[in-house]
């Protein structure tokens, strides 16, 4: 019913026609002040400086800036960022869904104080969280010294560089899968029982497939969280060039140096990766909106 | 872990059993899940108020005292309380544009307000160090103006800010958009004015939603390493943050103090945790409220 009057009161304002044709007319106020405010405040923290960055990297001749972006330190930053990153989404992805899945199902004493605590990694600071997993996992931490007697290091190998990706990436499969687990109807499943098909045959043929695209949305999340990582991974990994050096870190060492155009070069790189990411996570969310009909 | 598996036996029985696993699986599953959070969640938590009291209660009053951590600790808040500021006015504007006004290339535009959260830390105090660094666009004339940002305050209120755009604006977009826009209408077609349609109508249904942006950003902008540590310049009693003030005391081995002054941080965080999980109470359970409402008219 309000509906119906707004738009009659709507086309009835006497709205100037030449109005620009790509905002629908409406009664609300304040569109032009606001969405010029979000422009504009948008513009000067991030697009602006954004595209300084781009600017920079194009300083560098075109030969300059491939030696900048191939040679073989930045090489080996890329695959330890990219490796690391890639596998402790991984991690998340296959435990995140049993947490998920726990957490939605079952009930168990502390459940509720264990999914607030799912939020952690959002909320302590990267350099706490480095630290803390340090102490953890050297090889005299309290979980690193087991790994030690099997002749495992993990703070400062690749291995801690994954532990502090996992951390950080940690909620976001959770968090994405949760919700559409809750909303599954039963219905399914019964028929699907009811048909014949065992527990696991339910589980993989019919839920999974119906998970799948929030698993990949969180998968991506938390890859894309974890390639920009820095704080909780400069204590954990030693830092050692060639083998425990992530690019972000790359670039924090070309600054240093002043060399303002080689660290554009990389954060080029590494803006591009991010763009490709979200435009990626975009469409996985669009797609699993689509599947769940919400 | 006991007691878990006991209630967990308790409630399982034998209902239903073809839409459930068996208990066998249950138990596995929530002890893998257990033992995940705990190595990745409890212990890191657990071992920096470990740490931080190993040399005893002397030690952590003094590495949360002195003058370089109090110093560090004024700068967080001030960091944090220009940032929260703007982002919730960015935050309202944006929601209200996108939320309430259908127009050419409004999807793009959410995208972009998500950037920097994909963008690394490092990359956002990297941008503001190419424009207002000595070497930078800005940094000849700001040399001449005798302005400083880069390794100064305004340097690390910039890169605070940016890394906590999003968190305001995508709290609100999703409530906002879902909310419609009757109300408001109804508002403004019955005579009231813009503002007085924000503070009666608008304001009042996201404030949960607002609130619930501001914490989350709040923890951000004051826990934030990567981009501050870039514009920042560590100068001690000057341009320290707590995050940054951690990093110092740990590379110079003193890992009580560093560990005392994370615990403060840890804590921030835990009472975010349970202010967060109180405001998803409340919203929930005041949404329950007007939708039986809603259906007992």
């Amino acid at each position: 019913m309000s509906e119906i009057t707004a738009t009659a009161l709507a086309s009835a304002s006497p709205v100037p026609s030449a109005k620009k044709r790509w905002v629908k007319k409406s009664v609300l106020p304040g569109f032009g002040l606001s969405l010029g405010l979000a422009a504009l405040y948008a513009s000067l923290i991030v697009f602006i400086p954004l595209a300084g960055l781009v600017l920079k990297s194009l300083e560098l001749s075109l030969p300059e800036l491939w030696e900048v972006i191939s040679n073989p330190r930045s090489v080996a930053s890329y695959r330890l960022t990219f490796g690391a990153a890639f596998t402790a989404a991984g991690i998340n992805l296959f435990f995140g869904l049993i947490v998920a899945w726990v957490l939605v199902r079952y009930d168990f004493f502390g459940k509720r104080v264990i999914d607030a605590l799912v939020d952690l990694p959002f909320a302590l600071p990267t350099a706490v969280a480095g630290i803390a997993l340090t102490a953890l996992y050297t090889t005299k931490g309290w979980v690193g010294q087991w790994f030690w007697l099997a002749d495992i290091k993990i703070a400062y190998t690749w291995l801690g560089v994954t532990v502090a990706l996992t951390f950080i990436g940690l909620p976001f499969v959770v968090r994405t899968v949760q919700p559409v687990l809750a909303d599954l109807e039963s219905e399914v499943e019964e028929a699907a029982a009811s048909l014949g098909a065992s527990r696991w045959q339910t589980f993989s043929r019919v839920l999974l497939p119906a998970l799948l695209p929030s698993l990949l949305t969180g998968f991506a999340l938390a890859f894309a969280r974890a390639i920009g990582e820095y704080g909780s991974v400069v204590f954990i990994s030693g830092n050692m060039p060639y083998k425990t050096e992530i690019t972000p870190l790359l670039i924090m060492t070309k600054l240093e140096q002043f060399d303002y155009a080689g660290a554009a070069a990389l954060g080029t790189v590494m803006l591009v990766f991010s763009f490709v990411l979200l435009l990626l996570i975009n469409l996985l969310q669009h797609w699993s909106h689509k599947r769940t009909g919400g | 872990m006991a007691g878990a598996v006991s209630s967990l036996n308790r409630k399982t029985g034998t209902a239903h059993a073809a839409t459930s696993e068996a208990p066998w699986v249950r138990i596995v599953l929530i002890t893998t899940a257990l033992t995940f959070l705990a190595l990745f969640l409890f212990l890191p938590l657990v071992v920096v108020f470990k740490e931080a009291f190993t040399k005893g209660i002397d030690v952590y009053l003094a590495s949360v005292s002195e003058p370089a951590a109090a110093h560090a600790i004024k700068l967080t808040l001030i960091a944090a309380g220009i940032a929260v500021p703007c982002n919730v006015i960015f935050g309202l504007a944006a929601a209200w544009a996108i939320a309430k006004f259908d127009f050419r290339g409004k999807q793009f535009v959410i995208t972009m307000i998500d950037l920097p959260f994909a963008v690394s830390p490092v990359i956002a105090g990297l941008i503001y160090m190419l424009l207002f660094g000595r070497q930078g666009f800005f940094g000849p004339w700001l040399g001449e103006h005798d302005i400083q940002i880069m390794f100064a305050v305004p340097g690390i209120v910039l890169a605070t800010v940016f890394i906590t755009f999003p968190f305001v604006a995508r709290e609100l977009i999703p409530l906002m958009q879902e909310q419609g826009k009757e109300q408001e209408e109804a508002a403004i077609t019955l005579g009231a004015s813009g503002w007085k349609m924000f503070w009666r109508v608008t304001l009042p249904s996201v404030k949960w939603a607002l609130l619930y942006g501001m914490i989350l950003c709040n923890a951000r902008a004051m826990g934030e390493f990567g981009a501050v540590s870039v514009v920042s310049g560590k100068i001690r009693e000057q341009t320290n943050t707590l995050p940054l003030h951690i990093e110092i005391l740990y590379n110079e081995y003193q890992f009580a103090a560093a560990f005392a002054v994370a615990s403060l941080l840890a804590l921030l965080a835990l009472v975010t945790l349970v202010l967060k999980s109180l405001l998803e109470w409340k919203a929930a359970r005041e949404h329950e409220l007007a939708v039986r409402a809603a259906s007992a008219q």
